[in-house]
Order: structure tokens, then C-alpha cells, then sequence
């Protein structure tokens, strides 16, 4: 009697072992794939509640003053940064650069663009260089702060967002609306991935035009694309990686990290800066088996560069091509022209050339240490030459660089075929010296170094140049990594990056001759050896 | 007169298990080199670091019974006399149907081209593939073993040499030890048996 109810209790248990089971399958397959609830706020502020913003604001200036009512050392923190300055002296290099003074590949330079250009700049009023820097009231808290989606700065008014309904571009259909600053101001929290992109997604004046690794399919990613900032996965946030320490982001290309040597960031032993990987996976990442050689690879090979293996991926093109020697070409009427590829992709238009675009782009790959090159206005080139805007220091032999994956931007633009300089141009503006106006590079280009104090011979030529960006986002998850062949094979990825030896692609063709050689003459030795004995022994045989 | 045991079952036991291990090394490792592709660049290496992992610790056995043994003086070489009738025998006589100059037993196993081949293989071939195969794969600790200078595409080189000198040596072997006995494959039954066969 026992033993029966002893075991039905037990065949009771198992059943309902089994459905506990069953069950909590069912909610983790749910849970894997629901999409990550929305991050409630955990500050100890509600911002509705306070007086000083609870008010009309004429301006967006006005907001910044009612934050700083409270928040009195935010502006001094941010002029210390990047995204005020726009301007950081590399630390190792001496080298002055940032926003503010490199020469890229895009628009080329802020220089006399300004009002078009600081419509990312994280302030308010930045139109020409008599900008007053040590403004605190023209810090933008909101661009970064909103959390409404509805505070937009207007692309031509030096970073205020427009204080009435107007369309954009002018003479469109397009409105772009005020916003309420009251409600917006009301409604602050931590930034949000949509902060961050709405200017670092459009760099280079458009969505995915820069970075390929940054576009608006990435406000919310799905785990596929970035496996940190899927929203069915981590949800990380930029800030998650970028930290921030009194308002000053990590993280900046400008001073990229080609290795970080500070393992995993905890207490103690904190570089307060877990904008690379091994902030957060340290430095042995894989687990150990027999064949330890991946996390061999951590000295010399970026994470990214096995983990990234294309980018562009979200749906979004980024720009490959930039070919300014093209621009100011007219229909018979005198109109832009405006042309598409079959996939939508715009190819030419008359202000800024022609474009190439690509998706699940490939990277290149290259030696990147924390030194970073620009090539600046004064510096000379050989005209015969493709001209790098930007270089890593770096090689095999450096013990600070590894191997990073690359964005490589190439395309022409003017340069000054007397001096053999790069060149920057005045595009922007309401007067006649904008090439945006009147369509004439001599006088924008002089323009624009006047302006800069740069020495112009008075010819231009059209230069091809590349500019390297290092990729950091859009981490496949690791299913997706790229496995040994794509590089350990004879015309892999990393086929151009030469100088080291490397297994399964490098090898000595005179060593593999000689090698061959014995193995096949040894072969051919005993092959004779053998027929020559069945010839004698035949020959024996028949007498 | 009785069959005479030759190859004890320890000898035969490391013979084959080498011959085991040795054949995948050569394959994984002809495709580590990137001559063909098999099992793929990872699974090649994967393989390859396993299988020599247990050939190291074979020999370490192989070395110790050698020496406990004293078989390892059937690698001295014998004098030159003997040497050139061994040459000569595979040169011309084995034509003709000359008998073997030599003649096996427990003593002395191995015939004075067979001593000079052997020691060859376990003085240069062996050490040479162990050590550059050692420095290959743990190529990330030479700072700390204080090898900065050395380097990798040497090592990678003097790996491939050794690998090639044992695919050529592991063509002769096979023939001679397939076609040279008085009954093809005499040699590879006394392998696994232990017994060489007398008339």
C-alpha cells in the first residue's frame, strides 16, 4: 500500500516536473524573443514638478538657463568637452583635431559653413568664428536630454531648433514644427539611443552617410544587427559603453584605443572608460579548450575584426564614393539635377557630385594603435597620388596596435594644385562666394581659406583621397562571427595586410618547391625502384 | 627452427599508434599550410593540436622505454662496411634476387641503412617538428620566455621542412617495409604479430 502510493506520489511529481518544465520553456523562448520593456526612469527628480519649468520659453537658450538654475556646473563641464569644442589636442601626436580643424572627405571643413554645420553642434548660435564659447546659457541640454522625439535642432540655424512651423528645404512641402520647449523641458531623462543618432546616425549630411556602422536602423536595432543594442536582446544604450564621467564621452575615433590593456572595468583597477570591448569582456574573451588560439588572437586582432564581419546591415546605405569634381552640372533649363540608381540610392546631385552607396558592406582592415594622423591644410602630398585624409600609426611589430576593421570612404575632391594641399571650401551661405550659389570653386575655395588663414595658389585640381573609420558597432551575435578560413586562407580578408606570417596564407613558395620536390622525387625513387625489381624478378622468372 | 618474436607488444603497441597519429598530423597539417582544404581552418587546428598533444605523450613513453630498455642502442650506426653492402644490396642486388646481407633478430633489429634512417628521424626529424611545433603554437609566451627576437615566419619554415622530411621519409618507409620483405607485407604482419616468419 505504501509502496503503490509512494509511487504514484512520485509519478505525480514527475508530471508535474515535466509541465514546470514544459512551462518555463515556453516563457523563456517568449522571453527571448519579446522585445526588452521600455526602461522606466529610476531618477529621484520628476521634472514636471519644478517651478522653473513650468513656464513659456521663447528660446532654447531660455531652457538652458532654467536647467542651470539647478544644475549649476553643467554647462562649465560641458566646455570641456569634445561636443562643445569640437577641438581636442591628441595627446600623443600634438596634433589639433576635432570637428573644428580636420579637412574630411565630405563636406570637407566648418569653415564659413558654420550655420549649416553646427546644426549638430550641441549649442546654441555657433554662424561664424566670433562664437562666444564660454557661453553657458547657449549649451543645448535638450538635443541630448529629450525624451519626446518632438525637440529637433533646424538644419541651417547654427543649432536652434525653429521657434515657428517652417518647411525644409525652403520652398518644400516638408514643415518642420516648432517644438513645445515647456513640454520637452518637462520631460528630460538619460539620453536614449535617438539622442546620440540624431546627429552621429546622419554624419556627412545624411542617414548612414559616415560611419556604416551608425544609421537610423539603429535607434532600435533588433539583436541581429547589434547584439548589445537589440532591443530583444541587451537594449544597451550608447551611454551603456560611451560612459560618461561629468559629461565628458568616452569613446571619441579622434583618440581611439587600438588595444585596451585594462582587462575588465571594475572598482579598482577602472580606466573610467568602457567604450572597448574588453572593458566588459576582458581580454581572454573565449573559453579555454585545447586550441586556445582565438584568445591568442586578443594581442594583435581587434575583437571587432572577427565580430563585425559586415556592416551597412541594417538597411541603410552608407556612402562609399564622394566625387565632388562632378558637382554643378545643370539640365538644359538651368535645374539641379537629381539622379537615383535602381535601388533608390541617390547618385548625383548637383551641390555635392557623384555617390556611390553600398549595404552588408565588407570592411578592409588595417594596423590601428591609439595614433591618429590627419592630414592638415599646410601638409603637402604628391598630386599622383591617392591622398589618406587620415592615418593609424601601426604595424605587426607595434605592441599597442592590432588589426581593426575599417570603413573606407574614398572619393575626389579639390585640392590646390599649386601648393599641393588639401583645400576647404565656403559651400553654405546666402552670398556669392558660396559654391552653393554660385557654382564657382576658385572663388569658395579662396573663400574658404581666407577665412582660415590658409595659403591658396589660386588653381584647384580634383584629388582622390580615402579616410578610414573604425568600426565598433553593429556586433553580430557570435553565431555570425567570421570563422578562421575568411582570413587564414591564400586570398582571405586580410590578404593586402602584409608583413607578418600568417598560417594558411602566407607561405615560402621556394621551401614549398623544394619540399614538394623530395616528397614527389622520394615517391618517383621507390615507384622506379619497385618497377625496375618486378622487370628483374619477371625477367628471372621466364629464364 | 621456431618463429623468433622481434617487435615486442609495447614496440608494436607505439608503432601503431604513432603510425595513427602520425598520418593526421601530416593531413591537418598540409591543410594549416593552405594546400587544400578538408576539415576547415579550424577544425584542421583543432585536430592538429590534439593529435599533437598525444603523439608528445607517446613519446614520452617511447623514450623512456627506449632507454629503460636499452633498445636504444639499435640506433648506433654499424660500421661503413656494412653500410655500403646494405647500399649495395638495395642497389643492385635486390635487381637480381640476391639474398639480404642481413639478418634479423631480437638483437638487432634493425639493418645498418635502417639504424643511420631511424636515428635521423628520432635525433633530427623528431626534435626539430617538436620544438618548432612547441615555439609554433605557443608563439604568444615568447616575451615571456624571452624569445622576442625570433621569428615566427622562421619557425613556421623549419615546421614545414620537418613536415615535408617526414612525408619523404614515411614514402620510403612504407615501401620498404610493404615491398622488401621475402612475401609482400612480411614486414607489416611481423609488426602486428611480433613474429617474423622463417623459412
Amino acid at each position: 500500500m505504501f509502496r503503490s502510493a509512494h509511487k504514484l506520489r512520485s509519478r505525480h511529481s514527475l508530471v508535474f516536473i515535466l509541465f514546470i518544465w514544459l512551462f518555463m520553456n515556453v516563457v523563456g523562448a517568449y522571453g527571448a524573443i519579446a522585445p526588452a520593456a521600455k526602461k522606466t526612469s529610476t531618477s529621484t527628480a520628476d521634472h514636471t514638478k519644478f517651478e522653473v519649468l513650468q513656464q513659456e520659453f521663447a528660446t532654447a537658450p531660455d531652457v538652458t538657463k532654467a536647467c542651470l538654475t539647478c544644475h549649476t556646473e553643467a554647462s562649465k563641464q560641458i566646455h570641456k568637452t569634445t561636443h562643445w569644442n569640437w577641438k581636442i589636442t591628441h595627446p600623443e601626436t600634438g596634433q589639433v583635431l576635432g570637428k573644428k580643424r580636420v579637412v574630411n572627405s565630405f563636406c570637407g571643413s566648418i569653415t564659413t559653413n558654420y550655420a549649416r554645420c553646427t546644426s549638430c553642434h550641441i549649442g546654441y548660435g555657433w554662424k561664424d568664428d566670433s562664437f562666444d564659447f564660454s557661453s553657458e546659457e547657449n549649451v543645448d541640454c535638450l538635443v541630448c536630454h529629450d525624451t519626446t522625439d518632438t525637440y529637433k535642432k533646424f538644419p541651417t540655424a547654427a543649432g536652434h531648433p525653429t521657434y515657428v512651423d517652417k518647411p525644409f528645404p525652403k520652398k518644400s512641402k516638408k514643415i518642420w514644427k516648432a517644438p513645445d520647449l515647456t513640454k520637452v523641458a518637462q520631460a528630460v531623462g538619460k539620453p536614449r539611443r535617438e539622442n546620440c543618432g540624431v546627429c552621429h546616425f546622419y554624419g556627412g549630411g545624411g542617414d548612414g552617410v559616415k560611419h556604416g556602422d551608425l544609421d537610423s536602423s539603429m535607434t532600435n536595432p533588433p539583436r541581429t544587427l547589434d547584439v548589445h543594442m537589440g532591443v530583444d536582446g541587451l537594449n544597451f544604450v550608447c551611454t551603456e559603453c560611451h560612459s560618461t564621467d561629468g559629461h565628458d564621452i568616452k569613446g571619441s575615433h579622434y583618440t581611439s584605443v587600438g588595444k585596451d590593456t585594462h582587462g575588465i572595468d571594475i572598482p579598482g583597477r577602472d580606466d573610467h572608460n568602457r567604450a572597448s570591448c574588453e572593458s566588459c569582456h576582458g581580454d581572454k574573451p573565449h573559453e579555454e579548450t585545447v586550441n586556445n588560439k582565438i584568445n591568442d588572437h586578443t594581442n594583435k586582432v581587434a575583437c571587432q575584426t572577427c565580430h563585425i564581419p559586415t556592416y551597412a546591415k541594417g538597411g541603410v546605405p552608407s556612402k562609399t564614393w564622394w566625387d565632388w569634381s562632378t558637382a554643378g552640372r545643370m539640365d538644359g533649363d538651368g535645374k539641379h539635377l537629381k539622379m537615383k540608381d535602381e535601388n533608390g540610392y541617390v547618385t548625383y546631385v548637383t551641390k555635392k557630385g557623384t555617390f556611390e552607396w553600398g549595404e552588408n558592406l565588407v570592411p578592409e582592415y588595417a594596423w590601428l594603435s591609439g595614433e591618429i594622423r590627419y592630414q592638415e591644410l599646410e601638409d603637402r602630398f604628391d598630386p599622383n597620388s591617392v591622398v589618406p585624409i587620415n592615418t593609424f600609426k601601426g604595424g605587426y611589430d607595434d605592441p599597442g596596435a592590432r588589426i581593426w576593421p575599417f570603413k573606407i570612404m574614398r572619393g575626389k575632391q579639390p585640392y590646390d594644385k599649386g601648393n599641393n594641399t588639401l583645400v576647404i571650401s565656403h559651400l553654405f551661405g546666402k552670398d556669392s562666394e558660396a559654391y552653393w550659389k554660385s557654382f564657382n570653386w576658385n572663388r569658395a575655395i579662396k573663400a574658404a581659406m581666407d577665412a582660415a588663414g590658409a595659403d591658396y595658389s589660386g588653381e584647384y585640381g580634383f584629388i582622390e583621397t580615402t579616410m578610414h573609420w573604425p568600426l565598433s558597432h553593429m556586433v553580430a551575435p557570435k553565431e555570425e562571427a567570421l570563422g578562421c578560413d575568411e582570413c587564414h586562407s591564400r586570398n582571405g580578408r586580410l590578404a593586402e595586410l602584409t608583413g607578418f606570417y600568417m598560417p594558411g596564407r602566407d607561405k615560402s613558395d621556394l621551401l614549398d618547391i623544394i619540399g614538394w620536390l623530395a616528397v614527389l622525387g622520394t615517391l618517383g625513387g621507390v615507384s622506379l625502384h619497385g618497377f625496375v625489381r618486378v622487370f628483374f624478378s619477371r625477367k628471372r622468372r621466364n629464364g | 627452427m621456431p618463429n623468433e618474436m622481434i617487435y615486442t607488444r609495447f614496440e608494436r603497441i607505439w608503432h601503431w599508434v604513432l603510425a595513427i597519429l602520425i598520418l593526421p598530423l601530416l593531413l591537418t597539417g598540409f591543410e594549416i599550410h593552405g594546400d587544400y582544404t578538408m576539415l576547415g581552418f579550424e577544425q584542421a587546428v583543432d585536430t592538429h593540436i590534439i593529435f599533437a598533444w598525444a603523439l608528445m605523450g607517446l613519446l614520452v613513453f617511447v623514450i623512456f622505454w627506449h632507454m629503460t630498455t636499452g633498445e636504444w642502442k639499435q640506433y648506433i650506426p654499424s660500421s661503413k662496411n656494412n653500410l655500403m653492402a646494405m647500399l649495395r644490396y638495395y642497389a643492385v642486388d635486390i635487381f637480381l634476387g640476391g639474398g639480404h646481407p642481413f639478418h634479423m633478430t631480437r638483437k638487432s633489429k634493425l639493418n645498418p641503412l635502417q639504424r643511420l634512417a631511424y636515428l635521423s628521424l628520432h635525433v633530427v626529424i623528431t626534435p626539430v617538428t617538436w620544438a618548432s611545433g612547441l615555439l609554433y603554437l605557443f608563439y604568444t609566451s615568447w616575451g615571456d620566455w624571452g624569445l622576442e627576437g625570433l621569428s615566427l615566419t622562421v619557425v613556421a619554415m623549419v615546421h614545414m621542412a620537418a613536415a615535408f622530411a617526414m612525408l619523404a621519409f614515411l614514402i620510403v618507409h612504407l615501401y620498404l617495409a610493404i615491398t622488401t620483405s621475402e612475401k609482400p607485407f612480411g614486414y607489416v604482419k611481423a609488426m602486428i604479430s611480433g613474429y617474423e616468419k622463417k623459412e
